[in-house]
């Protein structure tokens, strides 16, 4: 039975596990692009330190990966165990960029990441790079696929429903692939994951430098991320995904939704810096705004304008009354009245056959929906304002934050004026967490953002569960939770281990916990796995 | 277009097989090993040596599992939405179980404890012996058929239950499995181990073959005693738009072997399945292990193209309501998604097996303690 408990519980399972798992992945894509720098400069320096900081960061690369890969599983079976309806009606398009990612992408990383690990004796350093670099192209390359999917369903292109196998099938490979929609998506999403890795080794270095430890392995590594993490955080804000936000009707409604935008101004509307947005009256109280400003970020012109939600809903009804037409159709088609005159009027609405598609939740006959219930699923179509309002401003207010840091450690490295500004230093170690929140809210933004539509304007999330008991979903909700749980403190528990150890985990013999002692055999290292 | 539609229903069918294939020689070894890995390894640097076997490559072996369910959902989005959705516990069980793998390989060696070793080691021996089982009660189903229907606008839905799932037909499938994956790893062992556990893993593999081929003759027994299976009473042209609702089909009794009579050559199949589960059995006995590992791929191969061809064209019936059941013509996705998933697996398909190779060959020789204790990196 499909309940609106049922929906509701498989939403949360499915928001839990892509948050946990999207706290390692932009680790991944970053880290693993710094890996190859450093790796390169070790080429063609052949100086050691940099091959040492290719292994210790890689180590902890490592740490981070093996939950990059369990809760990835996760993803790729959810779509059949939770979202059947989901993966019948779509999975002509949205499975092709997911099994591709699998050929092109994933096994690429996936091979040749026991290589990176396993292969330092065994392959000449240039064979070795060539490694580092192939697997750090797959994890990218997996990104762009997985976007590509994700993308289609903010703006589904290169595809048509049929109603003979009552699925929408691909009708363009190439419209899904350059999807304008999932090029921002790629570069915005590959770009906070570098801004990730980046601040990761430049918090976990100037650690290291406050601590005056292993200084000259810390210094490079400061040096690498700062130049690396600035030009990345200048890519993220410049590139930022509201560029995408005019491509299609539900990027125009999380736009509206994004910036409470209740009327619709002339252009250009201005920016909404603070406030308090009230989806009962439609405004927002206390509102900070700032002239011109959304609609310069939003259409990038001076003319171009912004929908206001009061009118999206307005435009939304119609297409909901379009829809109920549709589905008439559809009923008759489906019971073998294929008479030309029924498949012409169907083709002409069936765009809006999502729209119908909404009303499900209200009434199982479609065809029937009373004025209230088209009112109710009219508003439907505007996703809930206030935890899009502040995601997006609590996102916006990290990158801004990161840059300030970026430009700055990047400035006093250049000036070498670094190592006498402890509490920058200290503020740095701090500031650790700010890409995760930046894109675990961003996630919110894209995928909270895109409701009610599991496919933007072709299938809502209401219909695209499997036929489950809640039951079920409690089971499974609360095993992951707790599982996963376990794991991420497990995960923390060795990264911290490691990170404080720094380079020594090494055993070079080169490093600070080792060279108190000149014996190599009785570890001083505190806590060490002496096996390792 | 490269091929027509209905030749692309039938060589997507291949596809998926040879995927599954791929995922049982690769990831089979790896999982086989962490089967044996609490029995064979008596010491931390036995077991060591075990999981450094399998340490470079456990990672991308995965991914042919991960592919071929990435596969099923561009190719047969029905198959992927009834079976995940249906087998609901069952899935869960696998993933959960896959969860130690990242984690047991890349943590256990992080931490010198014995008791935080032995609990990632158990939880290695989870990560491999539970999918294996659960792949075979899973096919065990397939051929028992699936409870589950089709409403008209082909919402899958499923009536059975979890512990429906054990009847004793499919807990014999599951053995088959579970011992084939374990003589595969017991082979790979034999082949990449240092002594004793080589040895050690010999002995152990002619176990797994016997019981493997012992499980085999009993469900192929239990499918001659005219096990229920489907009849096509009438269905719509092969190349035309997939809609499993579009057919008539009955249940007949010992349906499951009428494969074998109008095709005769598909007897091959369980045939090659005994014969070369012997020969492996005699090689490894002899201590050929490279060659028992090519023989015992070959002896995998056959079981799987047996229970592939007694469904033949189904890939999921359903018993409780046949009309519903998905073949291999009304499963799958459209023409022009078949037609771009068959250019990207003939392109890629290829360089992925060089690139494998190539990582094979690189690591290639025998996991000594002394290797593992010089090197900082390794498990």
């Amino acid at each position: 039975m499909i309940t609106e408990e049922v929906v509701d519980l498989s939403r949360l399972q499915f928001a839990i596990t892509a948050l946990y798992h999207f706290i390692f992945v932009p680790l991944t894509l970053g880290l693993a692009f710094l890996l190859v720098i450093m790796e390169s400069v070790y080429v063609m320096t052949r100086k050691q330190v940099y091959k040492d900081m290719t292994q210790f960061w890689g180590k902890l690369f490592g740490i981070n990966f093996a939950l990059g890969v369990t809760t990835g599983l996760t993803m790729e079976f959810q779509f059949g165990t939770n979202w059947a309806y989901y993966s019948h009606y779509v999975g002509d398009v949205f499975g092709a960029p997911l099994a591709i990612e699998g050929l092109m992408a994933f096994f690429l990383e996936s091979t040749f990441i026991g290589l990176f690990f396993f292969g330092w004796d065994r392959l000449s350093p240039r064979r070795h790079l060539m490694v580092t670099f192939l697997m750090a192209l797959g994890s990218n390359l997996s990104a762009l696929w997985i976007l590509i999917a994700n993308g289609w369903m903010q703006n589904p292109v290169g595809a048509e429903f049929s109603y003979e196998t009552m699925r929408m099938e691909m009708t363009s490979f190439a419209d899904l692939v350059f999807n304008p929609v999932a090029q921002v998506k790629f570069v915005h999403t590959v770009a906070a994951g570098y801004v990730t890795g980046s601040m990761f080794v430049l918090s976990i270095s100037a650690y290291y430098l406050l601590k005056k430890r292993d200084l000259p392995f810390a210094r490079r590594s400061f040096a690498i991320a700062s130049a690396f993490g600035l030009a990345s955080i200048l890519s993220v804000i410049v590139l930022g995904d509201e560029s995408g936000y005019e491509l299609g009707d539900v990027q125009r409604t999380k736009l509206a939704a994004v910036e409470a935008e209740w009327d619709t101004h002339p252009a250009p509307a201005s920016f909404t810096l603070f406030g308090i947005p009230n989806q009962e009256t439609m405004t927002t109280d206390y509102a900070v705004k700032i002239p011109y400003a959304l609609g310069l970020i939003a259409t990038r012109s001076l003319d171009g304008q912004v929908t206001g939600i009061k009118d999206l809903i307005i435009a939304h009804e119609i297409r909901i009354r379009n829809g109920m037409i549709a589905y008439d159709l559809l009923t008759k088609l489906r019971a073998g009245q294929t008479d030309e005159v029924t498949i012409a009027a169907f083709e002409a609405v069936k765009k809006d056959l999502g729209y119908g598609l909404l009303l499900k939740r209200y009434t199982e006959n479609v065809i029937d929906a009373t004025e209230e219930q088209i009112k109710l699923a009219a508003q439907d179509t505007i996703p809930n304002v206030t935890p899009l309002f502040w995601s997006f401003r609590i996102m916006v207010a990290s990158g801004f934050t990161m840059l300030l840091i970026f430009a700055l450690a990047f400035y006093f490295n250049a000036t070498r004026k670094l190592e006498s500004k402890p509490r920058f230093l200290k503020a740095i170690v701090w500031a650790l967490p700010l890409p995760w929140i930046a894109a675990e809210t961003g996630w919110v933004v894209a995928e909270y953002g895109r409701q009610p539509w599991s496919i933007g304007e072709i299938l809502p999330t209401h219909l695209s569960t499997s036929t489950l008991e809640a039951s079920n979903l409690y089971i499974s909700i609360g095993a992951l939770v707790s599982f996963y749980t376990l794991l991420l403190v497990i995960e923390m528990y060795l990264m911290f281990k490691f990170a404080r150890l720094g380079p020594s985990a090494l055993h070079t013999g080169r490093y600070h916990f080792e060279e108190k002692s000149t014996d190599n055999k009785s570890h001083q290292v505190p806590s060490e796995g002496g096996a390792v | 277009m490269i091929m027509d539609y209905e030749t692309l229903k039938l060589v997507w069918w291949i596809l998926v097989g040879v995927l599954l294939v791929g995922f049982m020689i690769t990831d089979g070894f790896d999982m086989g090993a962490c089967v044996l890995l609490p029995f064979l390894g008596k010491t931390d640097t036995e077991r060591r040596i075990i999981i450094n076997t399998v340490g470079p490559h456990w990672d991308g072996n995965q991914v042919w599992f991960i592919t071929a369910g990435g596969a099923l959902f561009a190719a047969w989005p029905a198959v992927y939405a009834v079976a995940f959705s249906s087998f609901y516990f069952a899935m869960m069980l696998v993933l959960f179980a896959l969860f130690f793998r990242p984690v047991g390989f890349d943590y256990r060696s992080k931490i010198a404890d014995p008791r935080w070793r032995s609990t990632w080691d158990w939880g290695l021996f989870i990560s491999g012996s539970v999918p294996a089982l659960v792949f075979g009660v899973a096919f065990g189903n397939l051929l028992l058929g699936v409870d589950f229907y089709l409403d008209d606008f082909l919402r899958p839905n499923y009536t059975g239950s979890f512990f429906g799932l054990f009847h004793p037909f499919a807990l014999l499938c599951g053995v088959v499995s579970l011992s084939m994956l374990t003589a595969h790893g017991a082979i790979w062992l034999q082949m990449r181990a240092d002594q004793p556990i080589a040895d050690r893993a010999g002995r152990a593999g002619i176990i797994a073959l016997i019981i493997m081929l012992a499980a085999f003759a009993g469900a192929g027994l239990m499918l001659l005693q005219g096990m229920p299976g489907l009849h096509i009473d009438m269905m719509p042209a092969k190349d035309a738009m997939p809609n499993p609702l579009s057919k008539q089909v009955s249940i007949v009794d010992g349906a499951w072997l009428s494969n074998y009579a109008t095709y005769s050559w598909m007897i091959a199949a369980p045939v090659a399945g005994f014969v070369m589960g012997l020969l492996t059995l005699l090689l490894v006995k002899a201590r050929r292990s490279g060659l028992a590992f090519a023989c015992n791929s070959l002896t995998m191969t056959a079981i799987i193209s047996t229970a592939a061809f007694s469904l033949f064209p189904f890939v999921l019936p359903s018993m409780t309501s046949p009309n519903s059941s998905l073949t291999l013509w009304d499963a799958a996705s459209s023409h022009l998604t078949l037609n771009v998933m068959f250019i990207a697996a003939m392109i890629f398909v290829p360089i992925i097996l060089l690139y494998t190779l190539w990582t094979y060959r690189v690591m290639w020789g025998r996991v000594t303690s002394k290797q593992i204790e010089g090197n900082p990196l390794s498990y």
